[in-house]
Order: structure tokens, then C-alpha cells, then sequence
């Protein structure tokens, strides 16, 4: 790039190699997720240390949280078995809500790699496809510990003609997960990144602005999804 | 990579996208208008509306962004590159 202003490349495909063993690690993902599971630590800690019967400051906002995504899981799991993934679901959509968010608003330019830079963790699709299996895995075993072995007349409710059909939803899923986050948020740095390198004041604003939006609404849609998923695997048949 | 193999890259990138981006505006459109409807008529409603239809535009657009992976793909990341 021709000017030095300290703005995000364009770097698609070029990445801080690790070598562990016979793999290669992208290690700017690793290390921007260490500082967004660290943020979200210190938060937690810092609202959680001195609960008051009034909730005041960061523990109003976590309780806010709390309160949110309750709701989220319950309207979508159900009342008898929200209470087990929660936790889940509430990782899931803070982890990505403060990956995308950090990714936009942190200057993570001032940070100097050998190669490759930091940015969201979620423009990564390996981390994407991490969490979507993640997801996969949380509700399969949702079905079968609390159905057992009668999960799978699920892939043959109403009729059998749907098993196909179901088998390929299994895969389908954590597929359009992980492409849904990954292409939004990929798609609002290359924006941002094309914007301000042809014009690189102001005019990026607006486009900023969207991205924060979006990729907020991404965080609530991953979220809201795979309770859904989990909710659709324990949903009881009501003979 | 040899010429035709870069152009047709370039060509179906830029096609995958347009292509790509021409349901998703139809089923936004429709949705949006709907959802317009729906306020006019029960304007207490409203929360519950733009709630739904965010996350049903996410979807549609989902779709496009599915167009923009593969044109990623082609343009940075070329399986036949070679």
C-alpha cells in the first residue's frame, strides 16, 4: 500500500504461521481469541467480585446480559431444558459478539506481527467452522441424552420420505453457520479496508457503523440458531 | 496462473456476487414490506416486528454472503490456480 497510515491491510490468506508438530497454526487468530476470552474474563471477574443487592455499574450490565440471553435460550429451548445450555449459548454469543466488536474498534495495527495481523477472530474460518461443530456436537448429544435412541425417529418424523432430507440438514447446518459468520465479517473488513484505502477519512464511517451493526446481529443470530437447533433436538413429540 | 484460467476466476466472482444478490433483494424487499404493513397496522406491535424481521433479513442476506465466500475463494484462495 502506498501510504503509511496506520490502517488495516488488505491481507486475505496471509497469516502468523506457527509450526506445532506437523501443523501449521494460524497464530493471529490464536492470539487476538486469547485477548477476547481475556477481556471477557476480566469483566466477568470485575462485575462478579463485590455482588451488591442493587446491582450497580458493570454487574448491572452483566445481569443485563444474563437477563438477555435467558430470554434468548428460553424462547428457543424451552422451559424444562434451557437451564443446561445456557451456559452454552451465552459463551457462544459473547465469545463472538466481543470478537467481532473487537475486531472493528481495537487499533490492532499499533500491535506489530512478522506476518500476517491481528484482527476478529471470526474473520477466521477456521474458528468459525470451530464453533459451528461445536454446535453440531452440543445437539446431538442434547437429542441423546435426554431422548436416547428414540432422537433419531426425529429424522423420520412426519413421514420417512424425510430422511434424506434430515441426514443433509445435519451437514448443511454447521456448513451455513460457519460461512454465515465467517463471510459477514470477512465481507465488513474488506469494506472498511477498500473504503479507506481509496478514500481514508471519514468516508469509512458509515460503513463502520453497518459493520458494528451486522456483525452485532451476526453474534445474535449464530446464538439464537444454535439454540434453536438444540431446542428442535429435545423438542418432545406431543402424541 | 495462465490467463483464461484469471479471467474466468475474475468473471465468476464477480458473477457469483451479482448473481447471488438478486434473491436475497427480492425476499428482503418482500419482508421489509411486510413488516412496513404489519407496523401500519398494529404500530404497538413495532418491537416485536423489527426483532423478527432483523433476523430474518440476516438470513436472506446469509444467502448473498454464501455468493461472496465462493468469490473470496476465487479471487484469494484459487483451487486451480495451479
Amino acid at each position: 500500500m502506498p501510504f503509511n497510515l496506520p490502517l488495516a491491510e488488505l491481507e486475505v490468506g496471509k497469516h502468523l504461521y506457527w509450526k506445532v508438530g506437523q501443523l501449521n497454526l494460524h497464530g493471529q487468530v490464536f492470539l487476538s481469541s486469547w485477548i477476547v476470552i481475556g477481556a471477557l474474563l476480566a469483566l466477568v471477574v470485575v462485575g462478579t467480585r463485590k455482588m451488591e443487592r442493587e446491582p450497580r455499574g458493570v454487574q448491572n450490565l452483566l445481569e443485563f446480559l444474563w437477563d438477555y440471553l435467558r430470554d434468548l435460550a428460553r424462547d428457543q429451548i424451552g422451559e424444562k431444558a434451557y437451564r443446561d445450555w445456557l451456559p452454552f449459548i451465552g459463551t457462544l454469543f459473547l465469545f463472538i459478539f466481543v470478537s467481532n466488536w473487537g475486531g472493528a474498534l481495537i487499533p490492532w495495527k499499533l500491535i506489530h506481527l512478522p506476518s500476517g495481523e491481528l484482527g476478529a477472530p471470526t474473520a477466521d474460518i477456521n474458528t468459525t467452522i470451530a464453533l459451528a461443530l461445536l454446535v453440531s456436537l452440543a445437539y446431538f448429544y442434547a437429542g441423546l441424552s435426554r431422548k436416547g435412541l428414540r432422537y433419531f425417529e426425529y429424522y423420520v418424523e412426519p413421514t420417512p420420505i424425510m430422511l434424506p432430507f434430515k441426514i443433509v440438514e445435519d451437514f448443511t447446518k454447521p456448513l451455513s453457520l460457519s460461512f454465515r459468520l465467517f463471510g459477514n465479517i470477512l465481507a465488513d473488513e474488506l469494506v472498511v479496508a477498500v473504503l479507506a484505502f481509496l478514500v481514508p477519512l471519514v468516508v469509512p464511517l458509515p460503513a463502520m457503523f453497518l459493520g458494528l451493526f451486522t456483525s452485532a446481529i451476526q453474534a445474535l443470530i449464530f446464538a439464537t440458531l444454535a439454540a434453536y437447533y438444540i431446542g428442535e433436538a429435545v423438542h418432545e413429540e406431543h402424541h | 496462473m495462465d490467463s483464461i484460467t484469471s479471467a474466468a476466476s475474475v468473471l465468476a466472482a464477480g458473477l457469483a456476487v451479482g448473481l447471488g444478490a438478486i434473491g436475497p433483494g427480492i425476499g428482503q424487499g418482500t419482508a421489509a414490506g411486510g413488516a412496513v404493513e404489519g407496523i401500519a397496522r398494529q404500530p404497538e406491535a413495532e418491537g416485536k416486528i423489527r426483532g423478527t424481521l432483523l433476523l430474518s433479513l440476516a438470513f436472506m442476506e446469509a444467502l448473498t454472503i454464501y455468493g461472496l465466500v465462493v468469490s473470496l475463494v476465487l479471487l484469494f484462495a484459487n483451487p486451480f490456480a495451479g
